[in-house]
């Protein structure tokens, strides 16, 4: 089976010892200021509401401000299904998102279509944008979310300024599409909905 | 059954077909199309029956295929408390087209783009007939239609990738033009904030 979501390796570059303090405290920092980008399209954003207010408050993870601009956006968080109609807002805001960014797929419909699995229903959003932490969840509850947010959070703390590869703007190809109908099988497996269910058909 | 029906057919005779009281107590009543916007006028205008308020327009497909598709007006007078669903019968091997009766109701505009976008009922005289729901250059059909699959009828790659080539301020320009042309019945107040360019360059607005 061929492998397309690899962990990347940084090939031949062993960081140094200062190198690996100054990853660290860029990755510290970037991890503990992430600017969110609500999308809240349906239910998921009524937990997103609740996670952002004050009883669990995701300001205490550094997310105090939501910018409701992608400009001055780290995070963009998809809270809810994503009709057709919606992807090309949604790939158009992450486009407008300045690196470095990351994409939380929050929800069963936002990851892999949910139940609607329909003819006006992006089935996963990572056919159209890449993905960084998917919460599962009909809707998440706002722990989820959090557990969420502290994920990414790991995954920034391993970041390395060495790898390029991470920051490179992925623009779509001359098929108009993020991924081949193959690789959204590979990835889809763990996702299946039900036994008729394929997010690639 | 409500006594409008009776009426009804004293007005207008053999236009008016089968009449049932559905399990929820209302009245259905069935009108031959030619005579369905006439119908629905004297509904609304004759004083003891007035109803005056359409509450939606929508249609049905069964799954019997030789069953003819209807389209369905809610009617509700506000004054008598008093509801009465009209259907219209359309043969499917038939031209689906009924008269529009946004001249009746303007609010039956989007209700009859929406049947318009999800079933393919075209109305006669409509003044703005256009998909609502999908967007305009949805090419796989009317989505609710019986024989239309529940996934579409374009692989999920081909539907990824057409909505990745719209363009999405295009969804949004044809209002920029209806609002465009309502321009001269805005408040006053309004027409001043969109002439000084609060959303973009309004066309023919000087």
């Amino acid at each position: 089976m061929k492998h397309v979501i690899e962990t990347k390796q940084v090939a031949g570059q062993s960081p140094n010892w200062l190198l690996a303090r100054l990853d660290d405290l860029v990755n510290w920092s970037r991890a503990n200021s992430l600017w969110p980008m609500p999308f809240g399209t349906a239910c998921c954003a009524i937990e997103f509401m609740a996670t952002a207010a004050s009883r669990f408050d995701f300001a205490r993870f550094g997310m105090e401000r939501q910018a409701f601009s992608p400009r001055q956006a780290d995070v963009l968080i998809c809270a809810g299904r994503l009709p057709f109609k919606l992807a090309p807002v949604i790939r158009t805001i992450y486009d407008q998102m300045p690196q470095p960014k990351w994409v939380i797929s929050m929800g069963a419909c936002a990851s892999s279509g949910g139940i609607f699995d329909n003819y006006a229903m992006v089935q996963g959003i990572d056919t159209i944008v890449p993905v960084d932490v998917y919460v599962p969840g009909c809707p998440p509850r706002p722990e989820g979310l959090l557990y969420g947010v502290l994920l990414l959070h790991k995954k920034i703390k391993g970041e390395s300024l060495l790898d390029r590869g991470l920051r490179e703007e992925q623009v779509l190809d001359e098929t108009g599409l993020r991924l081949a109908p193959e690789q959204i099988d590979e990835i889809s497996e763990p996702f299946g909905n039900s036994v008729h269910q394929f997010r690639s058909a | 059954m409500n006594p409008s029906v009776e009426a009804l057919r004293a007005a207008f005779g053999s236009a008016i077909g089968r009449a049932t009281v559905a399990r929820d107590g209302e009245t259905i009543v069935v009108v031959a199309a030619p005579h369905a916007r006439d119908v629905l006028r004297w509904l609304r205008d004759t004083p003891g029956h007035a109803y005056a308020y359409l509450v939606d327009i929508t249609a049905v497909e069964y799954r019997d295929r030789e069953r003819p598709i209807e389209v369905v007006y809610f009617l509700r007078s506000l004054e008598r408390r008093t509801d009465l669903r009209v259907k219209i019968e359309l043969a499917p091997q038939d031209e689906l087209a009924v008269d529009s009766v946004v001249s009746l109701w303007a609010g039956a505009n989007w209700l009859e783009r929406e049947v318009f976008d999800m079933f393919g009922v075209t109305f006669r005289e409509h003044p703005d007939l256009r998909r609502i729901l999908m967007w305009e250059t949805y090419a796989e059909g009317n989505p609710l239609r019986k024989e239309f699959p529940l996934r579409g009828r374009f692989s999920r790659a081909e539907q990824v990738r057409q909505a990745l080539a719209a363009n999405p301020e295009a969804h949004y320009s044809l209002d920029e033009l209806s609002i465009a042309d309502a321009y001269h019945e805005l408040p006053p107040d309004m027409r001043e904030r969109l002439r000084k360019g609060e959303r973009g360059k309004i066309p023919h607005s000087e």
